[in-house]
């Protein structure tokens, strides 16, 4: 306001291609700022240090006997773990010739083939399928059955039959012992 | 250019002075009966202070074998400690030499097993109430943000454990009661935890009281403040990034104001 | 219809959208290059721009925060301090919203000088600065609330001293204490309702911006000088003059903001409020944040001895606790009469010598009373809270009027245009500017 009775003396206003880089650097290094600005904010979505450290879990499988399951809870969803009997294992072995909706032998699905280790999540939308414990219905090959929208599991957790896109997902795990898992 | 830029400031330059007044006078208040605190030297002070790592680690050491017996830290977990440069490894093996009471398992019991990362550090009473009964009916703070909940809370803190002096003679403690000369009303319920060599420090370091209260205060200022170095790194960008824009916002101001008369 | 040609827009998607939604003319109008603004406004002027940026910030961070924070007694401190501790960024996120709330009454207390200055309150803007004062209130709400959330000692005494106002009121303030708590004492179902209650006042606060800048547009901003724009030479378009000049003031006003969130993040806090509540431990010093203290101390100086209670009728009919509280709310609701208490014709105070004095005095009086504020009732502290107290009250009580009846204005310029050319004469002479309101106390 009060410069503007005398010249600037800045000769290179006058030039308007001056002028214009002005404007493009000063908008840059503010668009530059207001992106860097926005990262802590979508950031703090993303899991706190405290979530992350308690995303592994550790299982003793000793009292497991042969035909059974349990559940546990790992990043707070259920993982699956199934002592396989022979006749599942086998089962699961001779399917690996077929054409599978999502191919993957059974081999690459396990450590140890006695120990089917899976995130009991289907892979459809999320729902929890059933016969990992007794009396529940395993569907038609003897696996697991997600009752919402149909899909059928194989002893192998593969997918056989519905609408789930995947086989059921193996998590990160090591056998710590011959009795012990870490799961994550 | 330069008077209207002072004319900008003027305001907030006075608002800052006028809130530094009210802040000081708040310091004067809160020191009370007591004398204040000398002003240290931290290695975690100023724009570009970092906690000297050597200094933070003893400080954890004198923490877990003088203060630990009566304070809790339960804002700091085993995993925090990695901030003070401790390998996962070390950190697995302070958490493990903790019981953790954990459950309840699948018969509805407690149990209990060994600490892991993601634990706080172990509580030394299993409530507050419990803590009161063990401590004349006044349970130990907290210490995991005592530099924090203090005025000039480093200096305080190192103050009050360098602070212990035999009472004047017309001054009669009371049982249960201990002279410090930094404490506000002076008499306290803390006995002196430390004393000369009451630790044994692996880097050789001597541990004298001074040296124990400086390295024990530098680790509860980072317990308070772990942000601290990442805050001031990000910080200095910040504002170097600020001052950039700002002047060039100040160029694009002139710029387009330069033909209104 | 009535499309205006001179309106049409060069690119043919934006006028498609502005002949059935005219969002590009309304911003144009408001913020653009069409919108008049007097060519001589100064950086005082940059406050209410400001002031709307922080109130999104708050927002903005307040909003992020919620998703982290836990309001239950048993559970808040520890979820702020795992927000500092664990949360990504979580530390930065909540040190914006703590001195966010400092900065946001800094600029607010600078708009409102600013305007109380230049008489911006004078017809016909007085609905617009009584929208501002009600923007005032509903912030102190805001910041009232928002203070209790990290349920710290500073948190749970202040709730549990300002709540306890309101057992000043007769016959039925205990009532409404206990109505206030859900209980009977400052806990839980406290907590909770102050939460959601935090969350939803800045939406408040946002409805009645809009109505505050609704109404600014209607007559367009007052100007140093206090004469409105006559003609087209007195105003330039608020784009891109005035963008520009925000643009430049928003950029320090974030160099001043980030300085304290990066390098003194607790320099407005309380070291108190890092203690967890204790029900039945008290403080030693119970102090409000900063940003109340000059009403915490109209608050405190009403005691049975205060002149101003004792010798006036004020005694007959209340009790000195019920006075001071009124009196606080008062010292605010007052500023809702300025418009009336001040009836010059004058508005701007460069025009104003006798009212310029006045208005340095009860500055200086509102600091000295936040100082007092923030000091423990005793001693001088006492009567130095009296005599300001009443020095606030007198101020617009009758000074304020008497000055405006009895002074001979200087003659203000015949307009904006004229002011301005005047002034750039005088700055090419010797470049000092005696209009400039930062140096006019010592004139």
């Amino acid at each position: 306001m009060s410069d503007t009775a005398k010249p600037l003396g800045d000769a290179e206003i006058d030039d308007k291609s001056k002028r214009d880089f002005l404007f493009t650097t000063t908008g840059t290094v503010a668009a530059v700022g207001a992106a860097a600005a926005a990262w802590p904010f979508i950031h703090q979505m993303n899991p706190a240090a405290d979530t992350l450290a308690l995303s592994s879990t550790e299982v003793d499988l000793g009292p497991i006997e042969e035909g059974q399951s349990i559940t546990v809870v790992w990043r707070g969803k259920p993982v699956f773990i199934r002592h396989r009997t022979s006749t599942e294992i086998k089962s699961a072995r001779e399917d690996d010739k077929k054409v599978l909706p999502d191919n993957e032998t059974d081999a690459e699905r396990v450590k140890n083939p006695q120990w089917l280790i899976m995130v009991g999540v289907c892979t459809h939308l999320g729902c929890i399928p059933l016969g990992n414990k007794g009396g529940e219905n395993k569907g038609e090959y003897g696996g697991w059955f997600c009752p919402c929208h149909g899909s059928h599991y194989d002893t192998s957790g593969r997918i056989r039959r519905g609408p789930a896109p995947t086989n059921l997902a193996i998590p990160e795990y090591t056998f710590v012992s011959d009795t012990r898992v870490k799961i994550g | 250019m330069a008077i209207k830029v002072k004319v900008f400031y003027a305001p907030l330059l006075a608002i800052f002075v006028i809130s530094g007044a009210w802040i000081t006078a708040f310091n004067v208040l809160a020191a009370g009966t007591a004398p204040q605190p000398p002003k240290q030297d931290w290695s975690f002070s100023g724009m570009f202070g970092t906690f000297d790592r050597p200094s933070t680690q003893r400080g954890l050491q004198v923490y877990r074998e003088v203060c630990a017996g009566c304070h809790s830290l339960k804002q700091v977990d085993f995993r925090h400690l990695a901030g003070i440069g401790y390998s996962e490894n070390q950190i697995k093996a302070f958490a493990a030499e903790a019981d953790v009471v954990d459950g309840p398992n699948d018969e509805g019991e407690m149990f209990e097993r060994p600490g892991i990362p993601a634990d706080q550090l172990p509580n030394p009473y299993p409530n507050k109430k419990a803590a009161a009964a063990s401590n004349n009916g006044k349970a130990p703070p907290d210490l995991s943000l005592m530099t924090k909940a203090r005025f000039n809370g480093p200096d305080y803190v190192y103050a009050l454990l360098t602070g212990y002096v035999d009472a004047p003679p017309e001054l009669e403690v009371p049982d249960g009661g201990n002279y410090n000369t930094y404490y506000p009303g002076h008499i306290i319920a803390m006995a002196n935890p430390l004393v000369d060599d009451g630790v044994e420090y692996q880097d050789g370091t001597k541990a004298s009281i001074e040296q124990q209260a400086r390295d024990v205060t530098t680790f509860l200022s980072w317990t308070a403040e772990p942000e601290l170095e990442a805050r001031k790194a990000l910080g200095i960008k910040v504002l170097i990034f600020l001052i950039i824009l700002t002047a060039l916002l100040y160029r694009v101001k002139k710029v387009i104001w330069r033909d209104v008369q | 219809m009535s499309s205006n040609a001179s309106k049409a827009f060069k690119n043919p998607v934006v006028n498609w959208i502005e002949y059935r939604l005219p969002i590009f003319s309304f911003v144009d109008n408001s913020l653009g290059s069409q919108y008049p603004t007097p060519k001589n406004l100064n950086y005082f002027w940059n406050f209410g721009s400001l002031a709307g940026i922080t109130l999104g910030i708050m927002i903005v961070s307040g909003i992020v925060l919620a998703m982290h924070y836990t309001a239950h007694v048993d559970h808040a401190f520890d979820s702020v301090e795992r927000i500092m501790r664990d949360v990504n960024y979580g530390w930065l996120i909540r040190y914006i919203h703590m001195n966010g709330a400092s900065m946001f009454f800094i600029v607010i207390y600078i708009h409102m000088f600013r305007g109380l200055y230049y008489g911006s309150y004078h017809a016909p803007r007085e609905i617009l600065w009584m929208l501002g004062v009600l923007i005032l209130l509903a912030m102190m709400a805001t910041a009232f609330m928002g203070y209790v959330l990290p349920w710290g000692q500073m948190s749970f005494w202040g709730a549990t001293v300002i709540t306890n106002l309101f057992s000043a009121i007769p016959i039925v303030g205990d009532d409404i204490v206990t109505l206030l708590w859900g209980g009977f004492s400052v806990d839980n179902p406290t907590l909770s309702r102050f939460f959601s209650l935090h969350y939803l006042m800045p939406f408040v606060i946002v409805g009645l911006v809009v109505l505050h800048i609704w109404a600014l547009h209607v007559h367009g901003s007052n100007n140093p000088i206090g004469i409105d724009a006559k003609t087209d030479q007195d105003t330039i378009g608020f784009h891109p003059y005035y963008t520009a000049k925000d643009l430049f003031g928003f950029g320090a006003f974030m160099t001043f903001f980030m300085f304290f969130v990066f390098f003194a993040p607790n320099f407005f806090g309380e070291p108190d409020n890092y203690i967890e509540a204790d029900s039945l431990v008290t403080p030693a010093h119970i102090v409000p944040e900063w940003y109340f203290l000059p009403f915490y101390a109209i608050l405190r100086a009403f005691t049975a001895d205060f002149f101003l209670y004792a010798f006036t009728p004020i005694s007959w009919i209340m009790s000195a606790k019920l006075a001071g509280v009124l009196a606080m709310f008062a010292s605010i609701l007052l500023l809702l009469g300025m418009p009336w208490l001040d009836g010059s014709k004058v508005k701007s105070s460069q025009f104003r010598p006798l009212f310029r004095m006045f208005y340095w005095l009860f500055f200086v009086n509102c600091i000295v009373l936040g100082i007092v504020g923030g000091k423990p009732a005793e001693g001088v502290w006492i009567y130095i809270g009296q005599a300001t107290t009443t020095y606030y009250f007198a101020h617009l009580l009758f000074i304020v009027p008497l000055i405006s009846r009895l002074e001979r204005p200087a003659a203000p310029p015949d307009s904006i245009s004229a002011a301005v050319t005047a002034k750039a004469k005088k700055v090419s002479l010797d470049r000092f500017n005696p209009a400039e309101p930062a140096m006019a106390p010592g004139e």
